[in-house]
């Protein structure tokens, strides 16, 4: 799958939730029957879409929460996107 | 960024965290189908739990670190309480799966489920057009509706998974299953085969499939994966009969997930019942995590314990955990056996020899799941 484009909002489609795990101290992402266990920095990037910020903005969100270099952000939450997209656990809407 | 909990924890000191409830809301069910995996003894309407007995169920399972619940029955939608049943399994914070043969829903109490949350519906096929899938499940009209629920589903956004259990009298028509799968715009397809259990052993001879069979219908699979990758994710359960090694059954004894029926009892798996040396507890007596650590038949197959040769010095002993202990029980007469699927398991030729007679057995007639159907069909047996 290409890679996302700045203008491309990244969401969750119905069926995929994030949930935090108070047992396991963890999110997860939640789809049918799979349960993905988050770092916390996976953690940060899928709470950032809340289906209207587009990859640029959720970049820049990121960005400033973590004080840390948008071209960095981008690489990173961009390569984890697009493999949760090849698993179809998050979609993409232009 | 992503790999499962998979950190190395001490096998026998730690316990597990469970992550899947199955919880069997009812034995009812207007369909018959004759692999059924309820017990040969159904549990009575009278006896179930009620709605709220079920909540406290959902709020203890997310307690104790349970993400998905798996709402089945028996056909679920034949309690009139499932909207409120479904939504506390979702304010307890779980994914919630509905296990349905699509018969009982109506558009309009689909609609509703929806509206409370339902996070994702697996529907059954019982074959790929009327007259085949009607005759398996034993009930006129069933395919039909199953077609009209998955528009609905799809209607919703809602994701879907059929499930389509496979024996002899349909698996030669997996490829037609597969595309009809694609149609009704499913995501996942479970392609499982029939675990001969209960109701599905008393029906050995009409169900087991050819071990010619078997193998074509792996080769269908592997060939289906790679055409549809990224449309469809196919679950593959084989016929393990003809397998190698047993399967991992369960993800092992009590360490993933647990099933509670629907009067409450709970077990580690959905057939464990049929070990009939274990002795089980039930929510309304004792607390589900006090179950989950400490119950006598969650304790009993746990971890590694209790093996015997050849699955104690076995090299795979944690890979598929000794197989499944209700296969090991009903050929061996001791659920710590081996699961005589292992090709290592001394009783190995025994269950193949068996599953190989039975394959080509020409008793197409079934014993269809009914209250008392196990008993008449045995009563009619000749003595032996």
């Amino acid at each position: 799958m290409t890679a996302l484009a700045d203008s491309d909002i990244p969401f969750l489609p119905r069926g995929v939730r994030l949930r935090h795990c108070d047992v396991r101290k963890a999110w997860f992402l939640l789809a049918p029957e799979r349960a993905v266990k988050l770092d916390p920095v996976g953690a940060h990037v899928l709470q950032a879409l809340d289906g209207e910020r587009d990859f640029a903005a959720v970049v820049g969100h990121l960005a400033a929460q973590f004080d840390a270099p948008q071209d960095r952000i981008a690489t990173d939450a961009g390569a984890f996107l697009t493999e949760m997209r090849n698993r179809r656990m998050v979609e993409v809407r232009s | 960024m992503n790999a499962p909990g998979n950190e190395p924890v001490d096998i026998e000191t730690a316990i597990p965290i469970p992550m899947a409830m199955l919880a069997e809301l009812t034995h009812r069910c207007p369909l018959k189908c004759p692999y059924c995996s309820n017990p040969l003894e159904l549990t009575r309407r009278s006896a179930e739990l009620s709605a709220e007995e079920w909540v406290e169920v959902f709020r203890q399972a997310a307690a104790l670190g349970v993400l998905h619940v798996h709402l089945s029955g028996g056909e679920p939608a034949s309690r009139k309480d499932l909207g409120e049943i479904t939504t506390g399994a979702v304010e307890a914070g779980l994914y919630t799966n509905l296990i349905t043969s699509g018969v009982g829903l109506t558009e309009a109490n689909f609609a509703d489920l929806a509206a409370r949350g339902l996070d994702h519906v697996q529907l059954s096929v019982q074959g790929v057009d009327a007259e085949a899938a009607d005759r398996i499940g034993g009930f006129r009209g069933g395919f039909d509706t199953k077609m009209r629920v998955a528009d609905w589903v799809a209607r919703e956004g809602i994701p879907l998974t059929i499930n389509a259990v496979m024996h002899r009298q349909n698996l030669d028509r997996l490829p037609e299953t597969i595309e009809l799968a694609v149609k009704l715009g499913a995501r996942r397809l479970e392609v499982a085969n029939t675990q001969y259990h209960g109701w599905a052993d008393l029906n050995r001879a009409a169900l087991m499939p050819t071990p010619e069979q078997a193998k074509r219908a792996s080769e269908v699979v592997a060939e289906t994966r790679e055409r549809l990758k990224g449309t469809l994710v196919i679950d593959y359960v084989p016929p393990d009969h003809f397998a190698k090694y047993p399967k991992p059954c369960m993800g092992g004894w009590s360490r993933v997930g647990l099933c509670v029926k629907p009067e409450g009892k709970v077990l580690p798996c959905h057939a464990a019942e049929t070990i009939t040396t274990l002795e089980f507890q039930n929510v309304r007596d004792v607390p589900l995590e006090e179950i989950w650590k400490k119950g006598p038949a969650f304790t009993a197959y746990r971890g590694t314990h209790w093996m015997q040769e050849p699955c104690n010095s076995c090299e795979r002993k944690t890979k598929d955990w000794g197989g499944c202990r209700c296969q090991a029980f009903a050929w061996t007469g001791d659920a710590a056996a081996t699961d005589p699927v292992c090709t290592l398991s001394p009783e190995h030729a025994r269950m193949r020899a068996a599953a190989e007679t039975d394959s080509a057995a020409h008793a197409d007639e079934f014993v269809y799941r009914t209250i008392g159907g196990a008993d008449r069909a045995r009563a009619k047996e000749p003595a032996s």
